[in-house]
């Protein structure tokens, strides 16, 4: 094996990174997804385009204006100065921030639509059967839009290692805080240790399309059992 | 001419052609160390007006220029941030031979936009009376590399570890102090030298005599007759005297 202690630290932080991101892009994502998928609300398409944003921005400017809106001088500081806290640039709570940001679209469209396609109608038959309404959505709605969940943490998941421009902006290379797999990769690349940017970039390629496969065999087991 | 289609390859043609005979004007391509930025641009512009070539410039880091040029990246000079890149080209025989020479040696600055006490230079750091201080990647940037220097030879590079962040390059290392998430950093003195001067921060310039100078090296990549000239330009007097007023020393 030709990973080094700071290669295994960065690969341990990138899927602490990953993991608490997806968690909370999950327990947020769910109702702001729902909202999206149920309301009939004309501005719609506002939030939905703000949303959607990291998928069309360089991941460069979010970290740009993260690292400008982290800062002392940024709102974002000086809301975590008054409340005691440092500011958040170069930490991990500084990069979850981020990837929660970075993310969010990956997490938030797969749910949106699987709650599109569970439709009024198995709503409504709940209803007449007086399930409360959040009754109704833990009952009816989530477990119909289950796919819909494993697409959205998994996408979410995978997109957060992939991480690159946002970490590279907020992250400052701390080794254990900030330094993820994707900037050791860079610096391997950019030191010419080609070897060990060989071994992590391979693992990170086989990783990544293993855990995409697998959503999509599980996925297609499901879309079977539901004819 | 009624053939449309004929009318569009003609055109084609035309534009290729064109396109061709505009390279025979002379143009070059510079790829450029990202801290040599703004000399790199006055040196260009220097050149285009007395020449009437063009020289078309290619930011990024060494590392990344060496990596691409290596692979065949169509460029006809390397200004890069070291010396150690450019002499792995000469001697992997990608650079055109004994066309090495240092065209500037860069001068590290210990900076801060608003804090008056790092004029103090090592007194300040050892004060520790701020949360971070920047630097870039001593494993990357040759600035990164002096700075350690610095602060090794001082005995505080192994108590400062928890306060250190660092920039893939000096331009990085520069940005988090400007944007006030460190409050002091080690940078080049070519990034700050205007703002020191209109008093819009504070710098200490690091002694030479604490740090290995950082002799920054080009090379060059192409028989194109246009690039021998612009490095004739670079290493003639007035040239120098340019890149010295950007905050570098020259040989």
């Amino acid at each position: 094996m030709m990973l080094s202690d700071s290669d295994i630290t960065a690969l341990f932080l990138t899927f602490k990174l990953a993991a608490i991101t997806t968690c909370i892009l999950l327990i947020v994502g769910t109702p702001a997804a729902w909202w999206l998928a149920t309301t009939r609300c004309r501005f719609k398409f506002i939030i939905e385009g703000l949303i959607a944003l990291p998928l069309v921005l360089p991941p460069t400017v979010l970290g740009f204006y993260l690292l400008i809106t982290l800062g002392p001088n940024g709102p974002f500081g000086k809301l975590s100065e008054w409340l005691g806290g440092a500011s958040l640039a170069f930490t991990f709570t500084g990069l979850v921030i981020g990837s929660v940001f970075y993310s969010m679209p990956f997490v938030i469209q797969p749910l949106q639509n699987a709650f599109v396609a569970v439709g009024r109608r198995p709503m409504e038959v709940a209803a007449t059967l007086r399930a409360s309404p959040f009754d109704r959505f833990c009952t009816v709605a989530l477990p119909l839009a289950k796919h819909g969940f494993l697409t959205a943490a998994v996408l979410g998941f995978a997109h957060t290692i992939g991480e690159f421009g946002v970490v590279l902006m907020i992250g400052g290379n701390i080794p254990g805080e900030t330094q993820v797999l994707s900037i050791a990769i860079y610096d391997h690349v950019e030191a010419l240790e080609y070897t060990q940017a060989h071994w992590l970039s391979g693992g990170l390629l086989l990783l990544s399309f293993l855990m995409l496969m697998a959503v999509y065999a599980f996925n297609g087991r499901l879309n079977w059992g539901r004819s | 001419m009624n053939n449309p289609r004929l009318l569009i390859l003609i055109s084609l043609l035309l534009v290729v052609v064109m396109g061709a005979s505009k390279a025979n004007s002379g143009e070059i391509r510079v790829a450029v160390a990202s801290n040599f930025n703004e000399a790199i641009r006055a040196l260009a512009t220097g050149f285009e007006d007395k020449t009437g070539h063009r020289v078309v410039v290619i930011f990024g880091s060494t590392g990344k220029h060496y990596a691409q040029i290596k692979h065949g990246a169509p460029y006809d000079i390397f200004l890069a941030a070291d010396k150690v890149r450019p002499k792995l080209l000469d001697e992997e025989g990608v650079a055109i031979p004994s066309s090495r020479f240092t065209y500037a040696i860069g001068q590290l600055v210990l900076w801060s936009p608003n804090n008056k006490s790092v004029v103090g230079g090592l007194a300040a750091i050892k004060q520790k009376s701020y949360r971070y201080l920047a630097l870039a990647n001593p494993k990357l940037a040759p600035y990164g590399e002096a700075a350690r220097e610095v602060l090794q030879a001082n005995g505080l590079w192994e108590e400062l570890q928890g306060k250190m962040v660092k920039g893939e390059n000096v331009g990085q290392a520069y940005q988090f102090v400007q944007s006030g998430n460190a409050e002091l950093g080690f940078v080049a003195y070519s990034q700050v030298k205007i703002k020191i001067e209109a008093k819009k921060g504070f710098g200490w310039l690091v002694p030479q005599s604490l740090y290995t100078p950082i002799e920054q090296q080009a090379v060059l990549l192409s028989d194109n007759p246009v690039a021998h000239q612009f490095i004739s330009f670079i290493r003639s007097q007035e040239s120098k005297m340019l890149i010295e007023s950007f905050g570098y020393r020259t040989l």
